[in-house]
This record gives C-alpha cells, structure tokens and sequence, in this order.
C-alpha cells in the first residue's frame, strides 16, 4: 500500500490542516515510511478477539445530571483570540 | 547551606520541618541556579518573584504538618496552572492562560509545594528528544549538544541539573522514562487511572498518565503519595486504596518473582544495554529476589499499534484547536480558511503528521483495517502482561535501547526516534506501572536506565524494588555543570 499526493491531499482537509505541493510530498514520504513500519502489525492472526478500548477495567461512575451556575462567562471567553461581549467572533459564515 | 540545590526532595522537606531551612532559603536556592542555567532551556514560563513571594509569606506561617512544606518545583507546561500561561510546547497555545488548576498540580499545591515555573516539553508531548518543541531544545545536562529525551525533556534536565528538587512529567508511551533513563534521574508512570488526567493537555486519553520524576526512589514516592487521588472530574480515574508510598517504602523485597523478557532482547541493541541489564538481573538477586524467564510473545507488535491508536487519539483530542475558543489564530479569507490555517501555521511539523496519521486510519475505509486491528492487537499486548503476572511479581528491562543521542541525530527520520520507545510503549498500551532507575553509565559517560514494570495499581511493589536495587547499584550521576559559566 503506498499513500499518494491525492490520499495526502484527502487527509489534510479532513483534519483541517492547509498544506501546499513541497508540504505534500514530504507529509506522502513521511506517512509511507510510516505505514510501512506499522504493517507489521498485520503478520498477526486477531480474528476473534476483542478490540480493548480502555485499560480501566471500572464502569463509569454516574453522577447526578445537575445544571450548575458556575457564573464562568468570563473565563471561557477570556482566552478566545476574538471576542464581542459575551460571544466567540468567527468569520463571517453566511452572506 | 550552600549546596541547597544538590539536596534531596526528602532532605530539604526534613531540614524545613527542623527548621534548619526556610522556604524562602530553598525557593531563592533554586530560583538562583535556574537563572544561572539558561542555556539548558529548561524552563519555558518562568515564574520566579512570585515563588519568592510565596516562600516568604509561608515562612510567616509556615505549616510544617504538610508533605511538601514550602518547596519549589518546577512543573511539565501540559498541566495547567491557573493564571500561569501554559503552552504545551505549542505555538497554538502561546497565549493560552488556564482559568482552572490540573488536579495533580493542585494536589501539590495542597501540600505546601510552590510553583517554579513551567518546563520545557515536545509539543504536545509528542517526540522522545524534546526537539518538536516551539520553544526549542533542551540541553541534556549530562553533555551539551545532547537530548534530555522527550517528551518530558524539560522536566528531566531541570531535575538532573538541579534546578528544582523534584518534578511532575506525564507518559504516553515513555515520555517519563525514557527522559529519566537518558539524565540519570528516577521516572515512574503509575497505573492508568492513578493519577487524575483533568487539566492536563490531552495527547492520547487512554494512554496518558503523569508521574514522578525525581533524583531518588524516595523523593518519588514521596510525591507519588501527593499526586496520586481519585477525581470525579475524570472519568477514568480509579476509586481504588492508595498507599503511602513513601512510608510504607522498604529494601526488603526477598523472594520477589522478577520476569525477564526474551522478546526484549532486540535486534541491534548495544552491548552496553544488554551488560546492564545483566547487571541489573545481578543485582536483584543480589536483593534476593527470584529470577524468572518470561515471554511477551507480541512485544514486537506494541511499537506498530502504539503508532495507531495515540494518534488516532490524538486527532480526536487536538480538533478543539481551531481558532475560535482559545489559542492561535491565523487570517483566513472565509471560516474554513481561516481554520485550515490556523493548524497548519499553529501545529508544529510533528504534531501535523500524528494528526494526519490518526486522521487516516480513523477515516472510512480504513478504520476496521487500522485502527480496529490496532485495539485489537493492544488486547493481545495487555493478555501478554496478564498471562506471566501469574507467575512473577514484576518484570526488569531496559529502559530505552540507546543512551542519549545528540541534538538533530533522529529528528529527519520518524521511525528511528520512534523506536526509541520500544521498551517503554507496551506499559502504555496494558496500563500499567513501571519505573525507571538509573543503572550504569556506557562508555562516553551518559546515564542508561532499567525498567521495572509491576501489576497494576502495585505502585509500591515497583517503588520497593527500586529502592532495594537502588541501593545495590550507588548509581553517581556525572554533573559537570559546563553550562554555569
């Protein structure tokens, strides 16, 4: 199997990661490298096995479902690169 | 006192309690060396008048019933500090300063601890040289031009060097241990689950833990004890009875069941490792401890899965940088835009290949070929583990399959700095504990480590091993101090 320009290409607007021609090229020879090494994986036999998707062999602790008025507006916008009173402020999304 | 620095965590907490120490001695102490030790680049967020500040006003009133009693530390840039800036060695998050505290930072803050700063990191905590960071390298105290080993670099060299007594890392897949192998320092990665995963920047969910990284088997107990508490704001931490590392800690570990793994005996390994290991096999018996031979038959197949299942979970985890909540945001002509480019200027180079990796083997088509597969052969890994745990107390390894290597050796080619985590990455992936202890010293002088892998949530058993080899051994780390000028 080997990843082309085209799978590259494929990949970076499903992550959302902008990437030109050189960028490309260099992420395709990466990735192969990569795979390759990874393929190993397939010398073994998995049929009936159970895929483990966490090591913490608990059950989930419920809580009570409880709005809390934490008053925290604030502090969530305080980080945000911009920002307009109490709002996030993206590009503009619709003409 | 003049040599405050070269202290232990254990001997600074017993000199303040007796009073023969003030806070504000050790933190000015500290603080003095690591202004000293710029070119280490240990620190990225230093935070030094505050810590002053601090040491002064618990010397006013200082509570000497806590465990860490006034003490300066450095902490890993993952763990948010509240009002503190916290980068996670990105440039996405450069101005990223947390309203909230880590649970495991607060934990320590709780016991009189005072924050130093924060320290270097691979970004994201992804890389094993501390190379991928935006804020550049770090020089391995051991040699100048040398890697602390990642991703915990920062947190190795700062302690190794002595810039704070004693630190907190976190480990994906060796990034506590195999840093600690490479500065001749201690690095344990407790159990999954054992310490609490809320407020530190998440890499791979099932996968991350923080732990310990110390100059001593003692001084990591000791904070293993602080750090180590349930959290209800993690939904995987684990209600199970702790112990009091540091006081229930003994040498006495006779008739101990230690495994040794063939499959760890790899191709190309240096000779220096496999005489280490055989000294360190030595040594546990030494202890009187029991030698046993042992096999993970799919050990070789941990590295390939590891590669799957941490950045699948990585690109999960890392599509909240977008440019709108917080972080870095680059121009774009439309909303799409503007997020394709914040990633692609904000990510590093490594961090944008783990995102497309994990991207690839979770998109249709290819999920059940990758990453199903992947968990699969994870479960294969942790049957390994679970088969020998009938027959042996613990297992000793390498830790690492090379010493430290210079600055630039490995950073062009992925899966040679991969492999690096060849002995350390199957703890990860079967959730296990497992410390390493420096060992020995090859033949340029630089540090190698041994691993030693326990049941889990048999922190203490690990922790006891260590102490009892520990002594055996009379490691000595060979800190020139060459970048004090």
């Amino acid at each position: 199997m080997s990843i082309d320009l085209k799978t590259i290409k494929h990949i970076s607007k499903l992550s959302r990661i902008s990437v030109d021609e050189q960028k490309a090229e260099k992420l395709a020879g990466d990735l192969n490298s990569i795979f390759k090494f990874i393929e190993k994986m397939n010398e073994l036999n998995t049929d009936n096995v159970e895929p483990l998707t966490s090591v913490a062999e608990t059950t989930l602790k419920f809580r009570s479902d409880e709005v809390k008025n934490q008053n925290i507006r604030e502090q969530i916008i305080k980080n945000s690169p911009e920002d307009n009173e109490d709002f996030f402020v993206v590009p503009k999304v619709v003409e | 006192m003049s040599d405050i620095t070269s202290q232990t965590l254990t001997s600074l907490v017993k000199n303040i309690k007796e009073k023969k120490l003030s806070s504000e001695e050790v933190t000015k102490a500290f603080v003095d060396r690591s202004e000293k030790s710029k070119e280490l680049n240990s620190y990225i967020t230093e935070d030094f008048s505050n810590a002053i500040d601090k040491s002064k006003k618990f010397d006013e009133k200082p509570n000497l019933d806590l465990k860490l009693p006034g003490i300066p530390i450095a902490v890993k840039d993952l763990f948010c500090t509240k009002d503190i800036r916290t980068t996670a060695g990105s440039k996405i998050l450069e101005n990223f300063v947390p309203t909230y505290e880590s649970t495991v930072t607060q934990n320590i803050w709780n016991e009189g601890a005072i924050l130093l700063g924060k320290l270097n990191c691979d970004e994201f905590a992804m890389g094993s040289s501390n190379e991928t960071s935006f804020y550049g390298n770090v020089q391995n105290p051991i040699d100048k031009g040398l890697v602390p080993g990642g991703s915990s670099g920062g947190s190795a060299a700062a302690v190794s060097g002595q810039l704070t007594p004693i630190t907190i890392g976190t480990d994906t897949g060796g990034s506590i241990r195999q840093p600690a192998s490479f500065t001749g320092t201690v690095g344990l990665k407790p159990t999954y689950g054992s310490c609490s995963r809320y407020g530190i920047v998440a890499f791979a969910s099932s996968l991350d833990q923080a732990g310990p990284m110390s100059q001593n088997v003692e001084d990591c107990a000791l904070l293993q004890e602080v750090i180590s508490t349930y959290d209800n704001k993690d939904s995987t931490s684990i209600d199970f009875k702790r112990g009091q590392y540091s006081k229930e800690l003994t040498k006495d570990i006779k008739g101990k069941k230690i495994g040794i793994p063939k499959e760890y005996r790899v191709e190309g390994m240096p000779k220096e490792i496999e005489e280490l290991w055989k000294k360190g096999i030595e040594y546990a018996k030494d202890c009187g401890a029991e030698i046993i031979d042992i096999s993970l038959p799919n050990t070789s197949y941990a590295l390939p899965t590891y590669y799957i299942v941490a950045p699948a979970e990585a690109s999960s985890n890392l599509a909240r940088y977008d440019g709108v909540k917080y972080g870095f945001r680059a121009k774009g002509e439309n909303l799409i835009d503007m997020y394709e480019k914040t990633r692609s200027e904000g990510f590093g180079s490594e961090v944008q290949r783990r995102i497309m990796i994990g991207t690839y083997v979770l998109s249709s088509g290819y999920y059940d070929a990758y990453y199903l597969k992947a968990q699969k052969v994870r479960k294969l890994i942790k049957n390994d583990f679970d088969e020998v745990y009938k027959k042996v107390d613990a297992i000793l390894t390498p830790s690492t399959p090379s010493s430290a290597f210079k600055i630039g050796e490995k950073k062009n080619d992925p899966v040679s700095m991969y492999l690096n985590d060849i002995f350390t990455v199957p703890v990860n992936l079967a959730g296990l504990p497992a410390i390493s202890i420096p060992a020995g010293l090859d033949s340029a002088g630089y540090p190698l480590g041994l691993q030693i892998i326990g049941k889990a949530f048999q922190e203490q058993e690990i922790l006891n091993l260590a102490y009892a080899m520990e002594d055996k051994i009379n490691f000595k780390n060979k800190i020139t101090d060459w970048w004090i000028k």
